[in-house]
């Protein structure tokens, strides 16, 4: 399975997460885990994501969320979970 | 799971401190292009090279996209070609038209550099040899993205001393026939003692014909994550500091690998090596010299310099081969002149000469990198700075280089621009006096004593 790390970092505010949960859902890319906190009125969250169904190829998923990050101010970054687990991981 | 802050520590890297994959290199043999007719030599070679290499750029992008990291450069070597155009090539010019071949099929499929424009030549030169070799100042000049390497020695077979002076000339006249571009072609040329089959830096890329039909190699880069690595750690002891380089070269080699099996996987081509070096480029922050300077040297150069240099190379080595099934090409730590503002600043201050950087060459992966030199230094000179260079490789069977640029109208003190990831440099001062009777005497100097060990 292609695990994705999808990464939201910005200022806080009302309904990022329903926005991208949205966008997600309507992609049907499934969520399998969130955590999310915020540092100094700075909001950090982390998804790890199935795009196996997904409609759209990785590529388009990824520009599409940094645009919808654009829109709420925020910077979605969307990486295949492996650069993260061979990097911290042997 | 991964957590917050190993997933912050990666994107800091990316996008602070410089970690890349700096390049990908598709090798490609072109041995079964051979021909005796020289059009369709060039016919087989851009038809092959086009085949093999048509999506490494797309794929390549494909990849930096689904990880989040930068690829720098996609790059293409080839089966040195003085081995491959020896049967069609009568004159240095019709060796030239192969290189521009090369540049047509580079350009097409959108790589920026493609190695390979090469002859081994480590013990004596074959007509072709020395034919290519003499061609290599009209290729550069008539190509922008050919490089070119020779291979004057080896720990096996001593240096070939023909071949070393023949090379102090060539480099000179590629000087000249580039110098409306303050001779750039010199830094599209590289010789070497003990090259490497799978080496994927440019300039001196080529896929040894000990090699597959066509392997990908994956150079690592990410000098500025070691600084800042190193930051965390100031005033603490050698052993402190030897952890620390190889727990970071350990997770920025594992990206390569990571890397380098995607792309082998996209691209249905077999993985090669992943070359576990910290090449650095002119931006700031990307540099080798600011490492030495947070290992505690005021400036590169400084004395302590080739020790801190040798511990650095050597906990990138331990570190990265931990990381990697197989590791090749020249893992190390590069420390070219252009392409490190710190080894710049160095030389401006004055704190590193040529003499220091030949000593730093003994420790360091490769050799004397993208220095500068006055254009009226003499072409037996360059012959010597070579000879001094090869013999440290030979002697230490390590890979030493020179990629030298005798700048043709400029002196001392002026400085020389040649853009991108190549730089600018200071001219450096050459020692003055003459090793013309030295490098007159022609032959070979033996292999040492300790190569024979069979």
């Amino acid at each position: 399975m292609k695990k994705t790390i999808i990464t939201v970092v910005g200022k806080d505010t009302v309904g990022i997460i329903a926005k991208v949960c949205t966008y997600l859902a309507e992609n049907e890319v499934n969520i399998l885990d969130i955590s999310q906190t915020i540092v100094q009125d700075y909001f950090n969250m982390m998804m790890l994501v199935d795009m196996n169904q997904a409609k759209k190829p990785f590529g388009d998923i990824s520009d599409e969320l940094a645009k919808v990050g654009e829109e709420i101010g925020v910077v979605i970054k969307c990486q295949r979970e492996d650069i993260f687990d061979k990097m911290h991981r042997i | 799971m991964i957590n917050f802050f190993e997933v912050n520590e990666t994107n800091k890297m990316i996008e602070k401190e410089n970690l890349d994959v700096r390049t990908i290199t598709i090798g490609i043999s072109l041995l079964d292009c051979i021909c005796t007719d020289l059009e369709t030599l060039r016919k087989n070679i851009y038809d092959k090279i086009e085949r093999t290499a048509r999506n490494l750029v797309a794929t390549g992008e494909a990849i930096e996209k689904e990880f989040g990291i930068p690829i720098v450069n996609k790059r293409i070597s080839v089966t040195p070609i003085a081995l491959v155009g020896g049967a069609a090539c009568k004159t240095s010019e019709d060796f030239a038209k192969i290189a521009e071949t090369l540049d047509q099929v580079a350009k097409e499929v959108g790589v920026n550099f493609i190695g390979g424009y090469s002859a081994l030549v480590s013990k004596g030169m074959t007509k072709a040899d020395e034919l290519l070799i003499r061609s290599i100042p009209l290729a550069l000049s008539k190509t922008e993205r050919v490089c070119s390497s020779v291979n004057l020695g080896s720990t096996r077979t001593g240096i070939n001393m023909d071949a070393v002076k023949l090379m102090g000339e060539i480099v000179k006249e590629t000087a000249e026939y580039t110098k409306e571009d303050d001779s750039l072609g010199c830094a599209k040329l590289v010789v070497f003692c003990n090259a490497p089959d799978d080496n994927p830096f440019m300039a001196g890329a080529f896929h040894g014909v000990t090699e597959a039909d066509a392997v990908i190699n994956v150079g690592v880069s990410g000098p500025g994550v070691v600084r800042t690595a190193l930051e965390k750690v100031r005033g603490e002891s050698f052993e402190v500091l030897c952890e620390t380089i190889k727990k970071t070269a350990f997770k920025v080699t594992r990206v390569g690998q990571l890397v380098a099996k995607e792309a082998s996987r996209l691209l249905q081509i077999p993985f090669g090596i992943v070359d576990l070096s910290l090449a650095p480029t002119p931006a700031i922050g990307d540099s080798v010299a600011d490492i030495l300077c947070e290992i505690g040297l005021e400036y590169a150069g400084a004395p302590g310099t080739t020790a801190a240099l040798a511990l650095l190379n050597d906990q990138v080595k331990k570190g990265g081969v931990m990381a990697s099934s197989y590791v090749g090409g020249l893992s190390g730590a590069f420390i070219p002149v252009s392409e490190d503002q710190g080894m710049i600043d160095a030389v401006m201050a004055g704190a590193l000469t040529l003499e220091k950087l030949e000593a730093m060459t003994c420790v360091c992966s490769v050799g004397l990198d993208m220095i500068a030199i006055p254009g009226d230094t003499k072409a037996s000179t360059i012959s010597g700075i070579i000879a001094d260079e090869m013999a440290i490789g030979m002697v230490n069977q390590k890979t030493t280089a020179v990629r030298i640029i005798p700048v043709i109208g400029k002196g001392v003190g002026e400085k020389v621009e040649f853009g991108g990831l190549l730089g600018y440099a200071p001219i450096m001062p050459v020692n003055p006096f003459s090793c013309e009777d030295f490098i007159n005497r022609g032959g070979r100097i033996p292999a040492p004593i300790h190569s024979f060990k069979n």
